[in-house]
């Protein structure tokens, strides 16, 4: 028999389940927390730490951290939101970000972010590495400019046996994300487009599309980035 | 003892430009050069990224008129994705994409006129330049400047309403366009509360071609005569010979009307077109091959469309079209301030066509983009306000981009606009010792009939920042002045 537990979030008196992550009982009760790495329904990595909260004072990821009773959770403070902001910069910097001519503008969640948060100029200088597109594999693009290393392709792409179809080779500075070469060249044209709409910046393309959607039409001119979960 | 000047003026993102007149010892000029520093970089920066980026990205070139470069790159895309050139889309793509192309032309012919030229006109080249700008426009016109906002302001609603946004769109795709019309959307531009709707437009537009001829008149001498100078014109014209602004075959004549290039298929441009590098410019010059580097320039831009096209397929411009070839008796005009007279008949054709547009039910189909034989290579031509825009690519076999080459408007005009300041600095400067502030602002105006895109933003506030450095033979500074 499930448990309901009672917490609070920004003094609001919330219900969840015992055991359900921060980030899913914030859902659940209306209240959004923003999330980049997380996948709902794979197990949490906690790797972006966009997601993060004080919970009784001390900073945790919301994704990773389950609710307790009792617990009380800072979630909207003006402390916070600047992590979080500075977390949006940082990732801007350390790729090659240009929205305005990038497919995913309109669909991308670390654009969305960045508005959400009102990211004018980020605080760190533009590192502006040497990043490649890669165009071998047949089903998709992969521009490395743009890859914010979240992981989300390697978690969440599997093929139906439940091999990986994404890795990460090299490491520190030189990480990068790439494609079993046999698997990814089997892929189904379904698994490709899971893979696009599952990577939340423009780093996985399809082939020979783009721009699809007329713009004011797009996932977040609708409605931006956890408005969803906030008008409930 | 030889002189030499140099105008610099000082830029911002569009480019930068300096002219360098050269005098000998009588006074006499004997070398000018208009120095510009153009976007190059994009032919590199676009490469590697894949193909169907190109209408996206390459309208970064320009903040002005991005969506002739946007369109430019979609026609030469249409060709790679197989969907051929023009009569290659379906009828609501290739509409769409017109629909968008008279807007841009609307909105940019419409800014260049009430903000950059009517300055000049109306306060005379050689006032003060605190009234010479729109601001002075605005205090002693008042509805002069407020029909160039409110006509900048519907063509940018056009664009918006087929690109999605008024500037950087994503509307023209390869082999079509991703948005139709919706029935509001051609209703408000049709019937909008006045002014913001097309007959309005089409009243005022016609007004502002009045109103040039009316100025013609009283100021005939320096309309005819300010930088004139014969030369060769070039454009697209519709494959009957009519002005066609968004697609048609290349057509070139030399100053007596003579075709001295006719029926060409842009896509075999380098074919008939090349360009030569010298040395003190950025800016290529581009020529006719067969006529060779010495006599095988031209012109583009509103003036040459005139003079190559044979008639304008919309009533009203095409009365006004007859009135502007009368003048001429029906040769090439050669007037360098004619190009004004031609920008507003065009003005007016593009706001006819966008009426016939958008009372054309293709716009609210459905079947939006054309799929055919993938191709490896493409040219997208198309005539943007300044004048012929060339796009040309080639994409590897994962679909990247591996050459692209680029022949702007502004290029086409390098020689010509070098023509233009030369007969000005021979007209004004000829005997003179000392630089007035005649000859800078004449340099300027003469150079704004081109409407080059290095000019546009730094005037659209005031003055075009100049300088003027004199120096004698030994290079020694005798005299710097600025406005
Ligand atoms: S490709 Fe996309 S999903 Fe994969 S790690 Fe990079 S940003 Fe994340
Ligand atoms: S979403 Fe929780 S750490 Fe990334």
């Amino acid at each position: 028999m499930s448990t309901l537990i009672k917490f609070t979030i920004d003094g609001v008196e919330c219900m969840a389940e015992a055991g359900t992550y921060i980030v899913e009982a914030a859902r659940e009760n209306g209240i959004y927390i923003p999330t980049l790495c997380n996948i709902r329904g794979v197990k949490p990595r906690g790797s972006c730490r966009i997601c993060s909260v004080k919970v009784n004072g001390r900073p945790m990821t919301s994704c990773t951290t389950p609710v307790a009773d009792g617990m009380e959770i800072e979630n909207n403070t003006p402390e916070i939101n600047d992590i979080r902001k500075a977390i949006i910069e940082a990732l801007f910097v350390e790729g090659n970000h240009f929205c305005p001519a990038c497919e995913k503008s309109g669909c991308c969640e670390l654009q969305a972010l960045a508005y959400r948060f009102k990211m004018m100029v980020p605080r760190f200088p533009y590192n502006f590495p040497r990043k490649e597109v890669d165009a071998s594999s047949p089903k998709l693009i992969k521009d490395h400019n743009r890859c914010i290393l979240c992981k989300r392709c390697i978690r969440a792409i599997k093929t139906e046996d439940g091999k990986n179809v994404f890795a990460f080779v090299k490491r520190g500075r030189n990480v990068r994300i790439i494609m079993d070469p046999v698997l990814g060249e089997q892929m189904s044209d379904e698994l490709a487009q899971k893979a696009v709409e599952i990577c939340p910046v423009g780093a996985l393309l399809p082939r020979e599309k783009g721009y699809q959607t007329p713009i004011g039409k797009r996932k977040y001119d609708l409605e931006p980035i956890g408005s969803d979960i906030e008008k409930k | 003892m030889g002189k030499k000047i140099t105008i610099e003026p000082v830029t911002r993102v569009e480019g930068h430009g300096k002219v360098t007149i050269h005098l000998d010892n009588q006074g006499n000029v004997t070398r000018t050069r208009l120095h510009i520093v153009e976007f190059r970089g994009f032919e590199r920066f676009v490469q590697g990224r894949p193909y169907w980026e190109a209408p996206v990205l390459v309208q970064r070139l320009c903040g002005i008129c991005p969506v002739s470069h946007h369109l430019a790159a979609a026609k030469a895309l249409d060709v790679i994705v197989g969907a051929g050139t023009g009569d290659g889309l379906t009828p609501t793509g290739e509409k769409m994409r017109r629909l968008m192309h008279y807007g841009q032309m609307f909105q940019s012919h419409a800014l260049h006129f009430f903000h950059l030229a009517s300055p000049d006109l109306l306060f005379g080249i050689d006032s003060d330049p605190l009234m010479r700008n729109i601001i002075g426009v605005a205090l002693k016109h008042k509805d002069l400047a407020v029909q160039g906002v409110m006509m900048r302001k519907y063509g940018q609603e056009i664009i918006k309403a087929t690109a999605g946004k008024k500037i950087h769109g994503t509307g023209a795709i390869p082999g079509g366009i991703n948005k139709n019309l919706t029935i509001e959307e051609r209703d408000a531009f049709l019937h909008g509360a006045d002014p913001l709707n097309i007959d309005k437009m089409i009243e005022w537009s016609q007004a502002a071609v009045d109103f040039f001829k009316d100025y013609h008149q009283q100021n005939q001498s320096m309309i005819d005569n300010f930088a004139a100078f014969p030369s060769s014109h070039l454009s697209l014209v519709r494959k009957d010979g009519a002005l066609d602004l968004y697609h048609g075959v290349l057509r070139a004549v030399d100053a007596e009307g003579k075709k001295i290039l006719d029926d060409v298929d842009y896509q075999e441009y380098t074919k008939y077109i090349n360009e030569e590098v010298r040395s003190w410019s950025y800016m290529k010059f581009p020529y006719l091959y067969h006529l060779g580097k010495e006599n095988g320039w031209y012109r583009v831009g509103p003036l040459a469309r005139l003079n190559t096209a044979d008639f304008i397929p919309t009533p009203l411009a095409q009365r006004e079209f007859e009135l502007f070839k009368a003048y001429t008796n029906g040769k090439p005009n050669n007037m360098s301030m004619h190009m004004h007279w031609a920008r507003l008949i065009e003005i007016l054709h593009a706001a006819e066509m966008m009426k016939e547009l958008l009372n054309d039910p293709d716009l609210q189909g459905d079947d939006l983009v054309t799929k055919g034989t993938k191709q490896n290579e493409g040219v997208g031509v198309i005539e943007a306000p300044r004048g012929t825009l060339f796009h040309h690519y080639r994409i590897n076999d994962k679909d990247q981009i591996e050459m692209a080459n680029l022949i702007v408007s502004t290029t086409n005009n390098n020689e010509p606009m070098n023509r233009a300041v030369n007969k000005v600095a021979v007209d004004y400067m000829t005997g003179q010792k000392e630089i007035t502030e005649g000859m800078m602002n004449a340099v300027e105006v003469a150079i704004r009939a081109y409407d080059p895109c290095l000019s546009c933003a730094t005037h659209a506030l005031g003055q075009m920042p100049l300088e003027i450095t004199l120096y004698d033979a030994n290079n020694n500074l005798i005299d710097r002045k600025r406005t």
